[in-house]
């Protein structure tokens, strides 16, 4: 990034001062390495995002943000109603809801490594990956609009997975305020029969062994302890998400237009929240998150069925799930006054800090685990979120590595066949039904997510408390 | 003709051709190329599309994305595409047949078309459509 963009206001912290349109300032958050990789790009779209109505605060940027669309991958604005505050569908992204959940087996690495071929072979049949692929189960609309309104409370009790799994999820596990009829019939109809699938591209399934502690009290309350064996699924709402970003992209450029907001590029495309669209989306998009929350439910049943086949004894239990592109209404404090916000964090993760009332008794007294996925040859990570990242960054934190190299690059220089070879010889089984999904998915075409989530600590947004190194992968 | 242009996080897809009827279906042709090798699918089954906007732009992401949804609900790829634009109305029919990860290399699923770098535009002597696609 070119450096007469931002000014370095201290090590972590990087200023994009308020000119011209801008309503606020623009902050990102990097180290020197990581700002110098960061695309100028970034810098335009934090800027633009800070000229939008009613943004209050800052317009963020977390360490693993690139250059996006509209709002950049990697950033957070909060808007106020009552300032004439918007929403944005293209700052939530059109996979609503995307996620981490990460999972306990009560496996020890040397229990589960002479099972490793069989399982990875018996998940990559069980789990329906990559494109085309479809659920075992096909829902009429009127069940689906069950699904939006139910999340995974509706994945529950159609009998995937137990109720103890719900005080682990997020908005225990269904968000309110969903209202399906503000869901087109087109959406729901590329929902039909794609529940309880993973999708493709940088959607994962991992089995992953805990390979250092860095926080034991909070790895504690968490359960996790070295060499315990994790499983952790990326994935989020599929295609009705993104029929419901497509849907709403196009509402919200004429909404826009009609309310005079002047939009620095077509895709930052919104609506006022005190308005008809405005209040449609919000309805839309929570369908959306809760069919993310129950896809994951779904898929988290047919791990355990494989699991309890391959493996009895086996026992699998959620540690947390936590969406990274939703946009969240929320209590924060600003300028000394509790304001009711909406908080957009599109490729960023909600952190809470200990205390907070939402989290699972179990967690409460360390805060929120923060899920950050990696790529199949590097390492995810399990951070807590911190008291201080409330006033830092409206309680946001990064969500994974972050591309640094374009699809089309990364299928230049690598193969997929190369890489399963690769990673194989380090011990890692990869399944995956496209050779250039892989290739462009290969881990160099990512950041450096140690650095990412590095800086994520010492900037305060969120503590790291275990790295994970992955075993298995699936991919779609 | 086609091609893909990089974006960091996403792909960039263009079409090119000499009228603008041609740039709509080489960009859609370049839209399943994200998702499969087109030259794989047989273009067996006829499905027709329509779709009106007002902005020539727009019109390219919408008609992108029915193909996508068409893509999706059918679980189909296409590999010939036939387009008649009148106005603000694009008539369409996309060949293509069942999706076969396997047959038809199958690499990533694309979410939609943005409107990100999104121009259609008559440059050069001939007609530009593109836009980046959310992969």
């Amino acid at each position: 990034m070119d450096r007469k963009l931002v000014k370095r206001r201290d090590e972590y912290r990087w200023l994009i001062e308020r000119t011209g349109k801008m309503r606020v300032d623009g902050l990102i958050f990097a180290s020197e390495p990581l700002i110098a990789e960061m695309d100028d790009m970034v810098a335009r779209q934090v800027a633009n995002v800070a000229c939008l109505p009613g943004i209050v605060g800052y317009s963020y940027a977390m360490p693993d943000a690139h250059w996006g669309y509209g709002f950049c991958i990697g950033g957070v604005a909060a808007f106020d109603p009552d300032k004439g505050g918007v929403i944005s569908a293209g700052g939530v992204g059109f996979d609503i809801a995307c996620g981490v959940r990460t999972m306990h087996t009560g496996l020890k690495e040397k229990d589960f490594l002479p099972h490793r071929e069989c399982i990875a072979d018996a998940l990559f049949r069980h789990i329906p990956a990559g494109v085309g692929s479809t659920g075992k189960i096909a829902l009429s609309i009127p069940k689906l609009d069950e699904v939006l309104t139910g999340g995974a409370v509706w994945a529950v009790q159609q009998g995937f997975g137990t109720a103890d799994d719900l005080r682990f999820i997020e908005s225990g596990g269904r968000i309110p305020g969903a209202d399906p009829s503000k869901v087109s019939d087109q959406a729901k109809k590329r929902q039909r029969e794609e529940m309880g699938t993973l999708g493709s591209g940088n959607h994962y399934l991992e089995i992953q062994k805990v390979e250092e502690i860095y926080d034991p009290q909070a790895a504690a309350a968490f359960g996790l302890e070295e060499g315990d064996i994790k499983i952790s699924i990326h994935c989020g709402s599929r295609g009705l998400g993104h029929q419901i970003g497509t849907d709403y992209l196009k509402k919200m450029a004429s909404a826009a237009r009609e309310a005079g907001i002047e939009l620095a590029e077509r895709e930052l495309a919104c609506a006022p929240l005190k308005s008809e669209v405005g209040r449609s989306y919000l309805g839309a998009m929570r369908s959306g998150i809760n069919c993310a929350l129950a896809n994951r439910q779904i898929l988290m049943h047919l791990v355990r069925e494989v699991f309890e086949k391959e493996m009895p004894g086996s026992q699998i239990r959620l540690l947390y799930d936590v969406s990274h592109n939703t946009c969240q209404e929320e209590e924060h404090e600003i300028d000394g006054r509790l304001c009711r916000l909406f908080v957009h964090r599109k490729g960023a993760t909600r952190a809470w800090g200990a205390g907070h009332l939402s989290l699972p008794a179990e967690y409460r007294s360390v805060g929120q685990p923060v899920l950050i996925g990696g790529t199949m040859g590097t390492a995810s990570y399990i951070l807590v979120g911190t008291k201080e990242a409330e006033s830092l960054s409206l309680s946001s934190s990064c969500h994974g590595a972050g591309r640094q190299m374009s699809r089309t690059a990364a299928t230049k220089r690598w193969h997929g066949k190369e890489i399963i070879r690769n990673l194989q010889g380090r011990g890692i089984l990869i399944r995956s039904a496209s050779m250039r999904g892989l290739a462009e998915e290969a881990p160099g075409a990512y950041k450096d997510v140690s650095e990412v989530v590095e800086v994520s600590d010492k900037a305060g947004l969120a503590r790291k408390v275990a790295k994970l190194v992955p075993l298995v992968c699936i991919k779609g | 003709m086609w091609e893909h242009f990089a974006h960091q996080a996403d792909i960039g897809i263009r079409g090119i051709g000499a009228t603008l009827e041609e740039a709509f279906a080489e960009a859609a042709y370049a839209l399943m190329a994200v998702m499969c090798n087109p030259q794989k699918v047989r273009p067996l089954e006829p499905v027709s599309v329509s779709v009106q906007m007002d902005d020539r732009e727009l019109l390219l992401a919408e008609w992108l994305n029915q193909i996508l949804y068409e893509a999706d609900t059918r679980k189909m790829f296409f590999s010939r595409f036939e387009v008649t634009i009148s106005g603000d109305m694009l008539s369409g029919v996309l060949w293509g047949e069942r999706m076969d990860p396997v047959r038809h290399k199958a690499a990533v699923e694309a979410k939609a078309a943005t409107y990100q770098m999104l121009k259609v535009a008559f440059e050069d002597g001939r007609w530009i459509a593109q836009c980046v696609v959310d992969v």
